[in-house]
């Protein structure tokens, strides 16, 4: 809400305290202050004229000449081009030198051929914005009232010197969307008393309402107070200019005078007001009741809405008239011609109009308001302020009464707190007099007994109803400065990871320290990438409502956004990339409410791991550079269950001769592979390797502890093999064999050379094995190893056909 | 006494021999002549069995002490010749130390994880434990249970991505304090937590809005937790992670879920509080959002309000990242260019 500095000061004193000042303090106080701004700053040199002369120019089909009284002696020639200036106008001119919006210089000039001194100004051109600017100078100059003198800097005249506080009000303080809302929250911060001037309403009282309306609500509930007070014999015709940039120093459009004065009795008093043209109503019964479904209505911007059952409506007893709370109908709209106001004063339940706005995406100063509550205090004393100044602005008399239908009880709420609990919760040694006192700075009654108070708030602060309420309200008065900062004084708890937590940092550390960086990566994706590289099967998790495909699905891998990770980068140049990611994937569950969120592991390798050196060619990554990776992290789990790697050759998206499914024990638990060149094709990057993995069977799994073993006190022995065997016979079968015919002492098997290619025969390879033995409570005898070597070569030759050599 | 004089000869012509010898081998050339099972010195010692009787012991140690005096100036040339071979190796092993190193590739954690781990560790340090919740949420959870029912018009503060009409991805992380209070035990102790994750909320990505962000959230309930306590546990946690000279200060804020509720400043850790483009001149940075529990949030969890009361506090990662490191767009954040990623390698 944009509030007038120039408007507040007619309700409190604010001398010595400047906008700034007043800002800030605010801010520290309750409500906070997004913005002051003075319209005019970065303006100058912008006058009254007086259009003394309008003619067409002479070489023109739209410029004006005009010549213009700014003050001076003689008057100055300016060309319009403005289809509304008229001589006799009063005028905004742009001297020449002066400054307009957007840091714009206005010069001395020729149009076409005729000397201009300077520029006619729309309120545009001031840096009003386009929706506050009047309708009638919307396409044009703006015209200033005729007693506006010449010469005079306009500022004043626009309240343009003013300077507007944007306050940013929260939901739960919505009684400063009002001038008066916000006067007492000044007076608080300031120890002074906001003073409203009394107003008179002279009401006819040979007129009586009930010969002009009455009033009928369906449900209480819905509307809980409902009114209407008539006024005859009105002139509709233009707002006098203080009322206008009131309206438009608060972001409102100024209409005419009727409806400009329920706009201003909105911004003083928070209260909605509608004003019908009583006579287009056709009925002198209204009735306020729920929507038919079938029923529309073509509200003020002349759209037609469709109604539900959730809307309540004003009707003529027959159709629907207005939107309550919202917007009114464009056929009982308030025109030119209108002599006899209905102006309904209401009080509606906020939980329909916000229902009601939102599904008709349809949000108006009044039902922002009405949503979040509105002072039941002032509904009546609010349509009879607005009243009266129909009647000074528009002429017209006031029928004596008001047609109400209520099922409104309005009185303050008492709320209680004692002095030891107040200082209790804040930690303060507040004194009683003092939280008397504060309480009574922000207008609320109180008494005090044996430090309990009894303290009486009034409905214009509904927002307060319990005891915390109270809490808040003494804090932020007596200051958060003041308050002392303490920790908490109670018993101890251990503060430590879980098991989870712990091995979630060692994983990412051990990774990190193997050269891959974390990424993390959006959730939401596209329905074909949630679904790709999935390790179990589940329907999608969708966004009801998303703000893009492309972001309209939960994801169900981690590895489709690693992709869109490489193609960002290597689109970018960065061939290298080495990423990790740990986050979760959501599976739907159709037995629970939300789906299962399981932790996943995921990592992708493309380009080289290091650049190349003086020293060392670049390589480009490749499947065993990942998979050493993983088998060194698996080592450091400590996982009792072996790790092993399976070919396999059907997984969607991946290269069918170089993807693993990986098993912890039996339980599969991820897969490890380059991706498939089509579906690289389609992320366009190159060569990529990739794993995922599930946390859990991880996190879970039974792990060993460390047994120390010693360092062995004899020397071990090695023997060495190459093995030609047939090219289908894999590593894992043949270190299996050894491992298992390698007699007791054999403690390692590594393989130490692959060959395939011209020097075999074709359908061949050739491995070479070291194998290390030892005996850790003796010195191993040669003969012994020499015969568990040879029962290995004799199975490997048995098994697999190999030859050794 | 022919053989002494000849001893003698010899050893002035080995020793003259080994102080000539200019390296290592041909001073084991001038070793073997001399000290060598077929050199003169031998060939004297086997000499002795036609020496007489008295001449014999004189001989024999006048042979021992030239063999001695000789195998002494072998070893001393030897180690000046063995120096002189180091220094000479030195001289042609010599490298340019300019030369880059070898480097093992490291990788390193994500900027945001760095943050949430270094206040995951002060609290742990504080006897807070680290609790995680789901993403998908509970409307429940995630609003009902915060004090804000359904249609509660603050619930427009936080803009949701709904999946069905009960469920959603939650908006902030305080749906965990919810659950864990239904856990707790009050009879083992307080409830001290910290909470990070992901929040999601329905917005256009642009350089400062992001759908998917990062929160942190904190929360303590004991008896007698006060609004003091909140101040000083958050000024520790300013100091903390901005530096021992930041300042907090608390202005009134509102978040259905607290009461009060406060927004908390740090004095800028640029400017000192002087003013500057990071604090937009007001010497003063918004970080984090706090409040004393509201009543409401304790009773739904089954808790006497009247006894316990507690502070909660939220903080975003993401955007003490960008305040801290003065990163323009919180995009970088998710898409992972390696540029952006290696650069937070220092480990503050």
């Amino acid at each position: 809400m944009n509030v007038s500095y120039k408007w507040l000061s007619e309700y409190l004193d604010l001398t010595d305290i400047s906008p700034e000042d007043l800002a800030d303090r605010m801010s520290r106080t309750g409500i906070e202050v997004e913005d002051v701004f003075v319209p005019e700053t970065g303006l100058k040199k912008i006058v009254v004229g007086h259009a003394v002369k309008v003619e067409d120019h002479p070489d023109s089909d739209h410029l004006h000449v005009c010549q213009v009284d700014i003050g001076e002696e003689e008057l100055s020639q300016i060309v319009c081009g403005a289809p509304n200036i008229e001589a006799g106008q009063k005028i905004i001119v742009a001297l020449p030198g002066s400054r307009i919006t957007g840091n714009t210089k206005i010069k001395k000039g020729k149009m076409r051929g005729q000397a201009s001194n300077g520029m006619v100004c729309s309120l545009s051109e001031l840096g009003f914005s386009e929706k506050v600017v009047p309708k009638k100078y919307a396409d044009g100059i703006y015209v200033l009232p005729s007693e506006a003198i010449p010469g005079d800097s306009v500022f004043s005249y626009l309240g343009m010197d003013d300077a507007i506080l944007d306050l940013s009000i929260t939901p739960n303080r919505a009684d400063a969307l009002s001038m008066r809302g916000v006067a007492h929250e000044v007076g608080a911060i300031y120890d002074k008393k906001p003073v409203f001037k009394e107003v008179s309403l002279n009401e006819m009282e040979n007129e009586k309402i009930a010969d002009y309306i009455t009033v009928a609500v369906e449900d209480k509930k819905d509307t809980p107070f409902y009114s209407m007070r008539i006024i005859k014999g009105v002139k509709i015709a233009e707002s006098p200019m203080w009322l206008q940039t009131k309206l438009m120093n608060a972001g409102i459009r100024p209409l005419n005078n009727v409806v400009d004065i329920t706009n201003y009795i909105l911004l003083e008093y928070g209260q909605p007001l509608h004003a019908f043209d009583y006579d287009r109503l056709a009925s002198k019964n209204i009735l306020v009741r729920r929507a038919a479904t079938d029923e529309k209505l073509e509200t003020l911007d002349s759209e037609t809405r469709q109604l539900t059952k959730e809307a309540i409506v004003i009707t003529n007893g027959k159709d629907p008239v207005a939107l309550a709370g919202i917007m009114g109908g464009l056929g009982t709209e308030i025109q030119d011609g209108t002599v006899t106001i209905a102006l309904e004063s209401a009080l509606f339940e906020p939980v329909a109009i916000r229902k009601t706005a939102k599904e008709l995406n349809l949000r108006s100063e009044s039902s922002s308001r009405y949503e979040k509550g509105i002072n039941h205090d002032t509904i009546l004393s609010a349509s009879a302020h607005a009243a009266a100044l129909i009647v000074e602005l528009a002429g017209g008399t006031v029928v004596s009464g008001a047609a109400v239908a209520s099922d409104l009880d309005v009185k303050n709420v008492v709320v209680t707190i004692t002095l030891e609990k107040l200082n209790r919760s804040l930690g303060t040694d507040i004194k009683s007099d003092e939280v008397v006192s504060i309480f009574k700075r922000l207008g609320f009654g109180v008494s005090e007994e044996n430090g309990l108070f009894e303290v009486s708030i009034p409905p214009r602060r509904w927002d307060i109803s319990i005891e915390a309420d109270l809490l808040e309200e003494v804090a932020r008065i007596y200051g958060y400065d003041n308050l002392p900062s303490t920790l908490p004084i109670i018993e101890s708890t251990p503060g430590k990871l879980d098991d989870k937590q712990r091995i979630v940092r060692h994983t990412r550390h051990y990774l990190e320290g193997a050269g891959l960086s974390q990424a993390i990566s959006y959730v939401l994706t596209t329905p074909e990438k949630a679904s790709q590289f999935t390790m179990t099967e589940s329907e999608l998790t969708k966004l009801d409502f998303p703000m893009s495909e492309d972001r309209s699905t939960l994801r169900m891998n981690l590895i489709s956004g690693l992709l869109d990770n490489v193609h960002y980068n290597t689109a970018r140049k960065n061939a290298d990339v080495a990423l990790y990611e740990i986050g979760r994937v959501f599976y739907k569950n159709e037995d629970r409410l939300l789906p299962v969120e399981e932790e996943h592991l995921a990592g992708v390798l493309t380009g080289s791991l290091i650049e190349s050196n003086w020293q060392e060619k670049a390589e480009k990554v490749d499947f065993f550079n990942l998979k050493g990776i993983l088998e060194g992290l698996f080592e450091t789990f400590g996982l009792t269950e072996p790790l092993t790697f399976v070919t396999d050759k059907e997984r969607e998206g991946m290269h069918p001769g170089r993807t693993a499914a990986i098993y912890l024990g039996e339980q599969s638990i991820g897969f490890i592979g380059q991706i498939h060149p089509l579906m690289a094709k389609e992320y366009d990057i190159k060569e990529t390797y990739i794993f995922e993995l599930n946390l859990h069977p991880i996190i879970e799994g039974e792990k060993h502890p460390t047994i120390y073993a010693g360092i062995p006190k004899y020397p071990g022995m090695t023997r060495d093999m190459a093995l030609l065997i047939d090219e289908s016979i894999t590593n894992q079968q043949l270190t299996e064999l050894i491992y298992e015919k390698g007699g007791k002492y054999l403690r390692q098997v590594r393989l130490f050379d692959l060959y395939q290619g011209e020097k075999i025969s074709e359908g061949k390879k050739s491995l070479a094995y070291t194998l290390s033995y030892l005996n850790p409570k003796d010195t191993l005898i040669e003969e012994e190893v020499t015969k568990a070597f040879e029962k290995v070569t004799q199975a490997l030759v048995e098994q697999f056909d190999a030859v050794v050599r | 006494m022919e053989l002494k004089q000849k001893l003698e000869a010899l050893k002035e012509e080995a020793l003259e021999k080994i102080a000539q010898a200019e390296s290592l081998s041909s001073l084991d050339q001038v070793r073997v002549a001399y000290l060598g099972k077929k050199g003169p010195i031998t060939e004297v010692l086997r000499g002795m069995k036609d020496v007489s009787a008295q001449e014999r012991p004189i001989i024999g140690s006048a042979a021992n002490e030239v063999r001695d005096a000789i195998a002494a100036a072998l070893e001393s040339r030897k180690e000046v010749l063995e120096l002189e071979k180091i220094n000479r190796d030195l001289a042609s092993e010599a490298i340019d130390v300019t030369l880059p190193g070898k480097h093992v590739p490291t990788g390193q954690s994500h900027v945001l994880t760095q943050i949430m781990e270094e206040i995951e560790d002060l609290f742990i340090g504080m006897g807070y434990q680290v609790i995680e919740g789901p993403e998908v949420e509970e409307d429940k959870y995630n609003f009902e249970r915060m004090n804000l029912p359904k249609h509660h018009p603050a619930r427009d503060m936080q803009d949701t991505f709904y999946i069905t009409n009960d469920t959603l991805l939650r908006t902030h992380t305080s749906p965990v304090q919810a659950r864990t209070m239904d856990k707790h035990d009050f009879s083992k102790g307080p409830l001290k937590m910290i909470s990070p994750g992901k929040v999601y909320r329905r917005d256009s990505d642009d350089a400062t809005h992001s759908h998917q962000f990062h929160q942190i959230e904190g929360l303590i309930i004991s008896e007698d937790i006060t609004m003091a306590d909140l101040k000083g546990t958050l000024e520790v946690f300013a100091k903390k992670l901005f530096g021992a000279e930041r300042e907090i200060r608390l202005r009134p804020s509102y978040f259905p879920f607290t009461e009060p509720s406060v927004e908390v400043d740090v004095s800028c850790f640029k400017c000192g509080g002087t003013g500057c483009n990071v604090c937009k001149q007001t010497g003063w940075i918004e970080i984090l959002g706090s409040g004393m529990v509201h009543p409401n949030v304790l009773e739904m969890a089954g808790i006497d309000s009247t006894k316990y009361s507690g502070f909660a506090f939220g903080l975003g990662p993401d955007r003490v990242a960008m305040l801290k490191y003065g990163i323009d767009d919180i995009r970088h954040f998710y898409q992972n260019d390696v540029r952006f990623l290696n650069q937070f390698k220092v480990k503050e």
